[in-house]
């Protein structure tokens, strides 16, 4: 089936075939590779988009429900010429390292900072519960969006 | 303008001791960055795997036709259609590249299709008929003891083997499996190359190891494969040893065209080798002022059902089964088992880890027999600069600041006592399953010692090459970058030594430079840094020889006051230095494994503060302080994040890291049930370097990836043993290990 929908603003048609996942049609038919997948069942984050200001598995969403809606994958988060006060706060803090993780991290902490310009470091965690880093440790993803946070980030 | 040399390196934005950003760290927060699993070419097909369901069964047919059936199917590869060497291995090529007579894991590969896209494949190779006798699996490493089924046997006797001390404390203990779990899953994609080679990029640690195996399984010319770096999504170890490399390359060699493979999370957890499960038994004896007396320790293994690098992991647990302590008699035994479990090789710690677990645990019940501070018991013995190694008898000659770790760990501040002011502090965390009152607060200390680079006599070497560019300067390499940063501190190096700002890394493949070896054995830093800084340092002498100058830096070459050769200039002549980097040469062990048979050394400790809830056996990892041994940080940050990071995959192995294993088969190879730290289970750390230049390695810098991870297990655990008083001589630390009598 043909289905259309809205990827980072722009409107697009896409052939779908079942079961394959939104982030199936993301990485191989929307050219937009910067989700990643690294379970296929919702465990990691790796693939995290907003689906209709939802954060969401795109791993678990089937790419034929998305009809309509509106995504916003990483290469959405932040323009061209400027980086997301996210990105560019993990970059100064020294929070990427093999950057897989990455992305899923970029859009749930961006969306957390949409809802809650100033949350808690207990809320930071809770919202980046469902992204898993094996290389940080998660240190200076924290050190980064703290800084956010309490507005000390450059 | 000055002319001298020192101030403008300490000048140079980006020098060695800075932390300045990673190059690759916008493209990966963009999403931009291209890794393995996001190659594409024009026309490429999409491979997938055939995995026994059995440990152990005789392959009595294989049909393949089924597979080609299906529309879209371009190929069905078997045993017979390896064209090269039948097997592959790291060390020992007793793998088979597909499994033809048997099958000896579950999960091993018995098949490839490729089809024209992803889910074709997998549909097809679901279709191939494979006939299996089921045989009895060999599972229990115990058992292939006795049937002298191992890869390695390993001796060490050191010493008056007549030693007695006053003090005698014994103990048993096992460690389980590990996984590595990088996120990135194994991802490759091979392109044919129109004249029977093929290029190759894929997931690796160590791509002139893989181009090797290649080779030899396709039966080609050595120039006819090149493997390129690509972009890896974490390793660990698990990306050492080839697993979809040959395959992909049949694949590509035998339809002509592209090949693409990503493994599925199972897969990757049955297709990549694991940390060793260990199984320890110890005796220490002292004296009565606590002075190590006689170490005898018995280390068994199980590699699984292929050699991988089980041979190289035993002897390390073996060499480092003292820990980093003096002791002038020692007896370690130690064997490396062949069942049809999983194969086990390289994970962070390789073989350090399982062993430091159990004698840390000793250090503290020897301690506590003889009544005495349990950090007071091991800087008595702490090993230093000068000494023999316990194991080895090698004098160490690189600085080890052992005492001093241990004096710098001891005195860093505590936190408060109160577990803090939300649930999601405590030991239940989000489930509100714990009542306060039922939280035990414990700490506990670990140290441990690892070698850096390689051991036992092999040529361990590293080759870089510096060139200048109308840009800047230049430093290729193969040397892996798996996310610790060696892009960055490779171009630290090469900025401190040439006097130039304006450097780029860049990876170049197997036909255009030679071997760095592997990133593994934190060695990277130290072989590849010292390559690209000899091959810089002597580039800058050479532009200065040749112009009569007395500095270079960006703006070109300088004599006094005058810019002799302007940058513009200079970059149009042709400047390449390439170097070779080897460490101090090693020796094989005697037959007591005595000798040489390090080129370097290491040491960390860990302070761990842990909230345990008694009731229900529930653990909460407070924080996680740390000194750690580093020669010299070249990129502090960079270091941090080693730390960190290495710490956190510690505390998994102490309290939830487990791949379950029965008879023969995983339980739980998903992301659902191996369970990974998240940011709710991470500690706090603080981090303390203790910087004493080492030997050789780039102006002192020591390799610093693997200490974390040693010994923060061990004192997770002994921490959770002062908050509970179990004894706990296994990890991971189960709830029922802490709550049940």
């Amino acid at each position: 089936m043909i289905v259309e929908f809205t990827v980072n603003g722009e409107q697009v048609s896409a052939r779908v075939t079942f079961p394959g996942s939104l982030l199936d049609l993301l990485r191989d038919d929307l050219g937009l590779p910067g989700s990643k997948d690294a379970c296929e069942q919702g465990e990691c984050g790796s693939c995290s988009v907003m689906l209709d200001g939802e954060l969401v598995c795109s791993c678990l969403v089937m790419a034929a429900d998305v009809a309509g809606s509106s995504v916003t994958t990483v290469e959405g988060v932040g323009s061209e010429e400027t980086l997301h006060p996210v990105q560019e706060a993990m970059h100064q803090a020294g929070a990427v390292q093999c950057g897989f993780c990455t992305p899923g991290f970029v859009v749930a902490a961006a969306d957390l900072f949409a809802r809650n310009p100033h949350p808690s470091l207990t809320e930071i965690k809770e919202a980046l519960a469902g992204n898993i880093c094996r290389c940080t440790g998660y240190g200076a993803i924290l050190r980064a969006l703290e800084r956010i946070a309490t507005g000390s980030a450059r | 303008m000055t002319a001298t040399t020192s101030r403008r390196i300490v000048a140079i934005d980006g020098a060695v001791g800075q932390s300045p950003n990673r190059p690759d760290g916008i493209p990966k927060l963009r999403g931009e960055f291209e890794f393995a699993q996001d190659l594409r070419a024009e026309g490429m097909l999409w491979a997938a795997t055939v995995r026994s369901p059995h440990p152990r069964a005789r392959i009595s047919s294989i049909d393949v036709a089924p597979a080609l059936a299906v529309g879209g199917v371009h190929a069905c590869l078997t045993a017979d259609d390896v064209p090269g060497r039948a097997t592959f291995g790291l060390e020992h090529p007793d793998q088979p590249v597909l499994a033809g007579e048997e099958v000896r894991f579950w999960g091993e590969p018995v098949a490839v299709v490729a089809a024209e896209d992803e889910v074709t494949a997998r549909h097809a190779a679901g279709l191939v008929e494979v006939g299996y006798e089921i045989l009895d699996p060999l599972t229990d490493p115990a058992e292939a003891d006795r049937r002298d089924e191992v890869f390695r046997r390993m001796r060490i006797r050191r010493g008056d083997q007549t030693a007695r001390g006053a003090v005698v404390v014994e103990g048993s203990y096992q460690v389980g499996m590990q996984d590595q779990a990088p996120l990135g899953t194994e991802a490759g994609l091979a392109i044919p190359d129109g004249h029977g080679g093929v290029d190759l990029y894929a997931t690796s640690q160590f791509v002139h190891i893989d181009q090797e195996q290649v080779v030899a399984s396709l039966g080609l010319r050595p120039d006819q494969v090149r493997s390129h770096p690509t972009g890896i999504g974490g390793a660990f170890g698990a990306r050492e040893d080839v697993n979809l490399h040959i395959h992909l390359c049949m694949l590509a060699l035998h339809t002509g065209k592209p090949v693409k493979m990503v493994y599925h999370r199972s897969e990757s957890f049955a297709g990549h080798v694991h940390r060793h499960p260990a199984w320890l038994r110890y005796r220490h004896e002292a004296d009565a002022d606590g002075r190590l007396v006689r170490v005898e320790a018995e280390v068994l293994i199980d590699g699984g059902a292929y050699a991988s690098t089980t041979s190289a992991v035993l002897a390390n647990a073996c060499y480092f089964a003292v820990g980093p302590y003096r002791c002038d008699s020692v007896a370690v035994d130690g064997v490396g088992a062949r069942t049809n479990n999983p194969p086990c090789g390289a994970m962070r710690g390789f073989g350090a880890v399982q062993v430091c677990f159990a004698y840390e645990t000793q250090m503290d019940r020897l301690a506590a027999a003889l009544d005495m501070d349990p950090l007071d018991l091991r800087e008595r013995n702490a090993l230093g600069t000068g000494d023999p190694m316990p194991t080895t008898g090698q004098v160490i000659e690189t600085p080890l600041p052992t005492a001093d770790v241990i004096r710098s760990l001891r005195a860093m501040p505590l936190p408060e006592a109160d577990p803090g002011p939300h649930h999601s502090y405590l030991p239940g965390g989000s489930g509100l399953t714990t009542e306060p009152g039922q939280v035990r607060r414990g700490v506990g200390y670990a140290f441990g010692i690892k070698n850096l680079g390689f051991s036992e006599g092999s040529d361990d070497y590293a080759q870089a090459r510096v060139r200048l560019s109308g840009e800047g300067a230049v430093v290729e390499t193969a040397a892996i970058e798996v996310g610790q940063g060696l892009v960055t501190v490779l171009a630290q190096i090469a900025r401190s030594a040439l006097g130039i700002s304006r450097v780029e890394v860049v990876h170049v493949d197997t036909s255009r430079i030679d071997s760095a070896g592997s990133t593994s054995a934190s060695r990277q830093s130290q072989v590849s840094g010292g390559a690209t800084l000899e091959a810089a340092t002597r580039l800058r002498r050479r532009i200065l020889a040749r112009h009569d100058g007395d500095d270079l830096d960006d703006e070109g070459v300088w004599r006094g006051e005058s810019l002799l050769v302007p940058w513009s200039s200079l970059a149009d002549e042709d400047w390449t230095e390439t170097v070779t980097f080897r460490h101090p040469p090693t020796t094989e062990p005697d037959e007591n494994g005595q000798g040489v048979v390090h080129a370097d050394f290491a040491v960390a400790g860990h302070r761990a503060v842990v909230d345990v809830d008694v009731e229900l056996g529930l653990v909460k990892v407070i924080r996680v302080d740390t000194a750690q041994d580093v020669g010299l940080a070249l990129n502090p940050a960079s270091v941090r994040g080693q730390i960190e990071g290495g710490i956190l995959q510690g505390v998994g192995l102490a309290v939830m890291e487990e791949l379950v294993v029965k008879d023969g088969v995983m339980l739980n190879a998903t992301f659902t049930d191996y369970l990974l730290p998240t940011i709710l289970d991470a500690p706090e750390v603080e981090a303390l370097l203790i910087e004493r230049p080492g030997s050789w390695g780039p102006y002192g810098a020591k390799g610093v990836g693997e200490p974390p991870t040693i010994s923060s297990t061990a004192a997770v655990v002994a921490a959770i043993r002062a908050a509970s008083g179990k004894e706990l001589n296994r990890v991971p630390v189960r709830p029922q290990d802490i709550a049940l009598p």
